[in-house]
């Protein structure tokens, strides 16, 4: 048993519907109690999807236990195919119907029904939802396709979008805009935007471009040795790693089209002398691990940013994390608890978190920055403008993103002028910034810690903390009136590394002297 | 007491035939009430034993990565959990001294079972008498099943209300209990008309902490505020409390209806009434014809949800000016969704349980003006050009009262307006 307050990834059967959700002419009939129907919603209110996700649920009922579960789930398998007429179904237990053990994919093969049927093994109380769609995407891919003659001109097949993905939609158009530009004709694209038909033909393809090694990494493996078709490690996610990724596609393919970049202004920007805050900035980066691979490169070699840790949810990608870790000189995060995610960022004390939702709201609470960069997603990550990760659009579009919640450095030398006007003061807060402001307590009470004031009232920062450090190290006057005139976006570093400091040294109290002393401590 | 509205309709919907059809149900399970009870009982956490598809579903229900820290967590059932029962109990007892430790805090621990924990007959029944024995007094340990092959969506608060009431003290007292989860300022507004009108001492379960519980017996008389608690009445009619059976307290009707009850359980005086109800029904009735401009002579079709269907459908239809083409339950029980059945004209087709595809069929070819359907059901229906209410809305959103009755109507009329105001259509 294991205590979870927040969860990275959903269950195994999740990813098997952002699958099916994703392709055309495909259902999922899932063998799941009512309860389950919920997983519709994260289709058509996160990503705002106008059609439900091909999904027929059995719905069994308690009452049905005892009876004929199996023969419930033959007949919702029945009706599924009646109404919806699919080219292929897909079959499988949600965690409870795996108990049950009524075998789905045993029943539906009995049925004669006149499309492919193909069973899914998710085991709910192992794997989770990225497994769950990597698996049943190369299920579809191991039932369907099959070697055939490969297509006249150079072209290949790009693998791992899923409905609900960080960003798949428009990654997947800036990647084949510049595949065409490079001589490449996409044969299919999938599991998003395909059908079992275009799954079938996919062994025309000469190679496989692999997008998301989360969700497609065991059907391209399964291509490269059954489909004579090699495939792309480069993931295409800022600049360096674009322009590797051309040259990885130029050498499967021969291809020697020329890429047009003028669009980039990502190499501009971070070069331009508005940007030199950035230098040194310490990001913490977290996310699903390839998303947060790419992002460490981008955040030191392209931001010109310090990465201070880095981690993954994804136990599978732990390996290829930690590694990279060890090349930056850190230890890697690998974990799902998200508690244990925020201690490490509250020990950390980053400047800024490169991280998912959840981070996201670590970061309200602790007053640090934060950008998402991978899933789980939100429906703030479904923006109506396009706006990919990946390619040089993908990186101008990771610069807008993760200067936005800094755009306060932009204005430091502003903030220092301005620091005594009466418009201008702490309580105010930043005016385009109501979210990023730290809760009134970043320490954790006792009672209804969640009783947080509304994200949106300005609070007090220099309030905070005055009772929490209280007990062990007293500020004095002095100092703490020295305290209030640093920029109220990093007085709390300040103070907390001044307490830090103090209690290192045995001292009781904090003078003026005790502060610049840490300052010069800490000062790097 | 109620004069002024339209007398009853003759013959109501209570005796109209009800469609049943068994398929695949489109509603939430009764995990999703933790969302709202755990924010109304203040002292107290609620445990999920389940699988990862419990915590998902809670996280993703509502949307309420809101909270750094929130009083809800799940204990996901591993491997390893599954192999043998003893485990599982020596498992969640450690799981459950993990979590008080960390929340010194919490005074009421509700172990809720889930799909998964019911199939593998987890009984935590037995787990709650041990862990209470081990913690008391500081804390108190329940059980309740919020499971989708039991329960459906606001039966969840029905279970865990229903859960509480065994424990209470018993109380000679002749008292009323108001049962029903409320947000504070509409229980407030609740309590101050019943103290004007002289009714008291009044409780409330679910109480705001375990401190503010109250003793029951015969001489309790309860009024439910909610239409989901079918439960909870049982158990508190076995402890020996009678209910008071009335309309639910939606729009003015219904209001003046559930006040009108009680005030004749005790004695209030017809001019104490009229007295007391007078401002807030004008107030009710200004409020409600202003935002139910939108809503007059259109069309409404419910689809199952949260169990407040049918005292709507009585309010939208009485008191709004709409007519309902289908109004489905969940379930329907016959002593406390009755009163509001029978002010209901007959017309509507009235429906329990669901297939949702042939609902879906019944919905289209209707083309309501208005569908309240759960949330996987409203973007699709839009993109069809039909408007739509989200039900899960109206759990979390002060409906309830005299002061709420032009925000009710407001909720339902805001779809119809926003189409109204929108210039391009989606395609």
């Amino acid at each position: 048993m294991k205590l979870t307050v927040w969860t990275y990834e959903g269950p195994p059967h999740v990813g098997a519907m952002r699958v099916a959700t994703g392709m055309k002419g495909l259902h999922y009939v899932l063998h799941a109690p009512q309860g389950d129907t919920y997983a519709d919603l994260l289709f058509t209110m996160i990503e705002r999807r106008d059609h439900r996700p091909p999904v027929t649920y059995t719905t069994f009922q308690a009452r049905d236990l005892g009876s004929d579960t199996a023969s419930l789930f033959k007949q919702a398998c029945q009706e599924a195919y009646d109404r919806f007429k699919p080219e292929a179904i897909i079959v499988g237990a949600s965690c409870t119907a795996e108990l049950i053990q009524d075998d789905p994919g045993g029943l539906a093969e009995t049925m004669g029904l006149p499309v492919p049927v193909i069973p899914l093994e998710l085991p709910s109380y192992q794997r989770k939802e990225n497994f769950g769609a990597d698996e049943t995407f190369f299920q579809i891919v191991r039932h369907l396709a099959k070697p055939m003659e490969k297509t006249k001109r150079v072209s290949c097949n790009i693998l791992g979008a899923t409905a609900l993905g960080f960003r798949h939609r428009d990654d997947i158009q800036e990647i084949t805009n510049l595949l065409y530009e490079l001589g490449i004709e996409v044969n299919v694209t999938a599991p998003m935007g395909a059908t079992p038909s275009d799954i079938r033909r996919m062994g025309a393809a000469h190679f496989n471009v692999l997008l998301y090694p989360e969700t497609g990494e065991a059907a391209a493996r399964w291509c490269e040795r059954n489909l004579n078709q090699p495939f792309t490690k480069v993931i295409p996610i800022g600049v360096s790693a674009t322009r590797d990724f051309i040259a990885e596609v130029r050498t499967l393919s021969g291809a020697t089209g020329q890429i047009d970049d003028r669009g980039l202004r990502q190499t501009w920007w971070t070069r331009s002398v508005d940007s030199t805050y950035l230098t040194g900035k310490r990001v913490f980066l977290f996310g699903d691990g390839t998303h947060v691979m790419t992002a460490a490169r981008f955040a030191r070699d392209e931001m010109g940013f310090e990465v201070a840790g880095l981690g993954c949810y994804n136990r599978e990608m732990a390996r290829p994390v930690r590694a990279l870790a060890r090349e930056y000189g850190l230890e890697a995060l690998i974990t799902d608890d998200y508690l244990e995610v925020e201690r490490h960022i509250e020990a950390l004390q980053p400047e800024m978190i490169l991280g998912t939702q959840m981070e996201r709201h670590i970061g309200k609470r602790l007053g640090i920055p934060c950008a998402v960069i991978s899933a789980p997603v939100h429906v703030q990550d479904f923006p109506a403008r396009y706006s990919p990760q990946m390619g040089f659009e993908g990186a101008n579009v990771l610069f807008d993103t993760w200067v936005h919640p800094l755009v306060m450095g932009l204005e430091e030398h502003l903030l220092h002028m301005f620091r005594e006007d009466f418009e201008f003061n702490d309580a105010a807060g930043p005016s385009h910034h109501g979210g990023h402001t730290p809760a009134a307590s970043a320490h954790r009470e006792p009672a209804f810690a969640d009783e947080g004031p509304a994200p949106h009232a300005p609070r007090s920062i220099s309030g905070e903390k005055e009772t929490a450090a209280g007990g062990e190290v007293i500020w004095l006057d002095r100092a703490e009136r020295e305290l209030k005139k640093i920029p109220f976006f990093v007085r709390g570093k300040a103070r907390r590394n001044t307490e830090k400091f103090a209690a290192e040294q045995g001292l009781r109290e904090i003078n003026l002297d005790t502060l610049y002393e840490a300052k010069a401590h800490f000062a790097r | 007491m109620t004069d002024q509205f339209a007398p009853p309709p003759a013959p109501g919907c209570r005796s109209a035939p009800v469609l049943k059809q068994r398929g695949q149900r489109e509603v939430f399970c009764g995990l999703t009430g933790i969302i709202w009870l755990h924010r109304k009982i203040q002292d107290a956490f609620f445990l999920v034993v389940g699988s990862r598809t419990c915590a998902h579903l809670l996280q993703s229900a509502a949307g309420v990565m809101i909270f750094a820290e929130p009083r809800f967590g799940t204990a996901i059932l591993e491997e390893s959990d599954l192999a043998g029962l003893n485990d599982a109990h020596a498992e969640l007892d450690r799981t459950v001294e993990q979590l008080l430790a960390r929340r010194p805090d919490i005074r009421q621990l509700f172990l809720v079972g889930s799909c998964p924990s019911e199939v593998i007959k987890l009984d935590l029944s037995r787990a709650a008498e041990r862990l209470t024995q081990q913690f008391a007094p500081s804390v108190r340990v329940l059980e309740y099943s919020g499971s989708g092959i039991e329960t459906t969506f606001t039966q969840g608060e029905d279970a865990c209300l229903a859960a509480m009431v065994p424990v209470l003290p018993e109380s000679a007292a002749r008292e009323l209990l108001v049962v029903g989860a409320l947000p504070d300022v509409v229980e407030d507004q609740m309590l101050s008309l019943l103290e004007d009108l002289g009714v008291g001492p009044v409780r409330v379960l679910p109480a705001r902490s375990v401190e503010d519980e109250v003793g029951i017996g015969p001489n309790t008389v309860f009024a439910l505020t909610q239409p989901f608690l079918s439960e909870t009445h049982a158990a508190l009619t076995r402890r020996g409390a009678r209910p008071i059976a009335a309309p639910f307290p939606f729009g003015e009707e219904g209001t003046t209806a559930w006040l009108a009850a009680i005030a004749v359980e005790f004695g209030v005086s017809d001019a104490r009434f009229a007295e007391v109800t007078e401002a807030p029904r004008r107030r009710a009735r200004q409020a409600i014809a202003q935002a139910s401009e939108p809503l007059r002579g259109k069309s409404i079709f419910f689809f199952p949800d949260s169990q407040l269907e049918v005292p709507l459908a009585r309010f939208l239809t009485r008191e709004c000016g709409m007519s309902a083409i289908e109004v489905g339950m969940p379930y329907i029980h016959d002593a406390i969704h009755g009163p509001d059945l029978d002010l209901l004209p007959q017309g509507p087709q009235i429906s329990e349980g669901q297939d949702v595809d042939l609902q879906l069929d019944r919905c289209r070819a209707a083309r309501p003006d208005l569908t309240v359907c759960g949330l996987g059901l409203a973007n699709p229906l839009e993109a069809e050009g039909l408007s739509t209410k989200w039900a899960i809305e109206l759990v979390f959103t002060p409906v309830h009262f005299y002061e709420q009755a032009g925000d009710l109507a407001a909720l339902f009329a805001r779809p119809l307006r926003r189409k109204s105001i929108l210039e391009v259509a989606a395609e």
